[in-house]
């Protein structure tokens, strides 16, 4: 991690707070929350539903404005960041078009930022290949699996050049199997690619098997409550999870998960 | 042993049509003539063919044969034997007896045999398959017309309430250049020009009620009011607007065909997830990119439902607004003109080739919706 104490910082939040005026009042989705994110960091964010983990994604998408603070991407607003196409998103669903066959969905993106039609063809081939999806270009995604289609996502939010890559539960309605083989296909995508990667997720076996950092958050209101620099090796086989280095940071995520949440609610 | 039974049973219990169809023409046969006092009854040679081809299908309804060549048999004996009784009754009508309409019920319910047979069939051939998707809805509707012929010429139900299908075929048969003459006045003016015309205005004015706000809140509500009222009421200032010839009528149907398109486009427009829409946000894809890569394919569902349903409002449109005042040519002329003179098998005719002309038509929009909408889960079962 010393490698990444002193580069560039791609996301910086300094007491970002986010307020949305609901008929029972105000509900306080982010409350002074301060973060940096390197680049070529992994960073998890976990914590139980309601802790603004989601939300404080899409505030650095630009899918949400933050109501106080500030927050920096790639050193810009977030919407100038948006505007300048510097995030792929991956969403809870795969959220493809089910009008366009896998590689017109890939191609997507690239059509609407002007790339031409050859520069097209070869970041379809070479990022289908990335998701070990070469050969089903030429399917409809309803005629994929659920962990393909997710998939076909990764490989539509990679295809344009964005350093930073925003997760919001990519692997949450797969099954235990199919997210394992994804996640350690994602952590060699990650390590081939160099990309700068939030990920959130509700689960710690995957937090801490994926991440540089995890960031804990609670609820009510969505706050930090803690961050933890993981000290885990870059090159992580699936079997690492036994290792009591790994349960060490597991247990330290969660109390932090337990110490956010009062159960007495 | 028990399963041959059983089997046996079941075949009973399958061709229940071939028992009844034995008992009634064995009844019909008791009960003979088949005509009473007619001028021209059946010579004996037909009335012994008719008996023998309605029993040894009903026989072999019976019989454990293969299925095909039961219906084979089936739709031979049944459409032969109708078609001898039917070319019979002219000139005879009103003299039709019991035995004949139990002779033609035993027929009907071998063909409905015959049908069921066609029906569980599974044929290893895809145009097999086709012609068999073809053949079966061709014989139910050979039956309507064959047990409309016999109802109305069997019990000389007056011309001018129903006349039988085979003087409207003969009517078609002998003024196919007046209808041909109708189809174009109507259809290729009128309906396409106004069909086109209404269901693009909706379209466009669609597009434009979702970029500005202003028309989305003043012109909708307008929007659904109009598209509740009876549009073919404005028919006679549609003349007065345009004239006699086809523009009025095209009008009409234009103003008719207008809403639907308006608020099933509107709403095709918020069709769209919230996810794929912040993922063309993540893009920052502009408006013209998201309503072209967005907005009109998960639209196209909504569009393809306004352009079926004005298929048939604008013949509708188009037939009735010809009733306030046109050239001497048109469907909707034809049909308020001819009706005057009493010529009911004229005014059927049009209404026959209406009906094929509107088929058609719902036809080819329905196709070019299986070839746009096929993505959708409602189209994706082949």
């Amino acid at each position: 991690m010393s490698l990444n104490e002193n580069s560039f910082s791609v996301v910086s939040a300094q007491k970002l707070g986010l307020t949305f005026e609901t008929g029972d009042g105000p509900v306080h989705a982010l409350s002074n929350v301060d973060l940096e994110v390197k680049k070529g960091d992994f960073v998890s964010f976990i914590g139980p539903s309601g802790c603004g983990k989601t939300t404080f994604l899409r505030v650095i998408a630009d899918l949400e404005k933050a109501t106080s603070g500030d927050i920096r991407v790639n050193g810009m607003t977030p919407e100038e960041a948006r505007k300048a196409r510097s995030y792929g998103y991956v969403f809870q669903a795969p959220a493809l078009y089910p009008w366009r066959t896998i590689e017109n969905n890939i191609a997507l993106p690239l059509e609407i930022m002007g790339y031409t039609a050859a520069d097209r063809k070869a970041r379809i081939e070479r990022t289908l290949d990335l998701v070990n999806l070469s050969g089903f270009g030429k399917k409809y995604p309803w005629q994929l699996s659920g962990g393909m289609q997710q998939r076909a996502s990764i490989a539509r939010a990679l295809a344009f050049d964005a350093d930073l890559l925003l997760m919001d539960e990519p692997f949450g309605a797969l099954d235990e199997i199919v997210r394992d083989h994804l996640n350690e296909q994602l952590l060699k995508l990650w390590a081939r690619t160099q990309k700068t990667i939030c990920f959130v997720t509700h689960s710690i076996p995957e937090a801490v098997y994926l991440s540089t950092k995890i960031v804990v958050m609670s609820p009510r209101p969505g706050r930090v409550t803690d961050v933890i620099e993981s000290t885990l090796p870059k090159e992580r086989p699936l079997e690492i999870r036994e290792t009591p280095e790994f349960l060490a940071i597991a247990h330290r995520v969660r109390e932090g998960l337990r110490a956010g949440h009062s159960y007495e609610e | 042993m028990t399963a041959m039974n059983k089997a046996r049973l079941h075949f009973w219990w399958q061709s229940w049509q071939g028992a009844l169809a034995l008992l009634l023409s064995l009844a019909a046969l008791a009960t003979l003539p088949l005509l009473a006092d007619a001028p021209e009854p059946y010579n004996p040679i037909t009335m012994f063919s008719v008996f023998l081809l309605t029993i040894a299908a009903a026989v072999c309804a019976l019989l454990p044969l293969p299925g095909m060549l039961v219906a084979i048999t089936l739709f031979v004996c049944t459409h032969l034997s109708a078609a001898m009784l039917i070319a019979g009754l002219a000139g005879n009508e009103g003299k039709a007896t019991g035995a004949l309409y139990m002779l033609v019920a035993a027929d009907w319910l071998l063909a409905w045999r015959c049908v069921s047979l066609l029906s569980s069939v599974r044929t290893r051939s895809k145009s097999l398959d086709g012609l068999l998707r073809l053949i079966i809805p061709a014989i139910f509707g050979a039956w309507i017309l064959i047990l409309w012929e016999v109802a109305t010429r069997g019990a000389g139900i007056p011309f001018i309430l129903l006349p039988p299908p085979s003087s409207i075929a003969a009517r078609i048969a002998t003024s196919l250049p007046i209808l041909w003459a109708d189809v174009q006045q109507t259809i290729f003016k009128a309906v396409l020009a106004g069909y086109i015309l209404g269901s693009g205005a909706g379209f466009l004015t669609a597009i434009l009620a979702d970029r500005f706000t202003f028309l989305r809140r003043g012109l909708m509500p307008i929007g659904n009011l109009m598209s509740a009222l009876p549009i073919i009421g404005v028919a006679p200032i549609m003349v007065m607007w345009f004239g006699f010839d086809w523009q009025s009528k095209a009008a009409v149907v234009t103003v008719m065909t207008f809403f639907p398109m308006l608020v099933n486009t509107v709403a095709g427009l918020s069709a769209a997830g919230t996810m794929e829409r912040d993922l063309m946000r993540s893009y920052a894809a502009d408006y013209r990119q998201t309503l072209l890569k967005l907005r009109l394919p998960a639209a196209m569902p909504f569009i393809f439902n306004a352009l079926k349903i004005n298929s048939t409002l604008a013949l509708i449109g188009a037939i009735v607004a010809e009733f306030f005042g046109t050239p001497i040519v048109g469907m909707g002329f034809r049909i308020s003109t001819e009706i005057g003179r009493m010529n009911v098998d004229m005014v059927w005719a049009e209404i026959a080739v209406a009906a094929l002309a509107g088929s058609v038509f719902y036809g080819v929009v329905a196709l070019g919706e299986r070839a746009t909408t096929f993505w959708h889960p409602s189209n994706r079962g082949g």
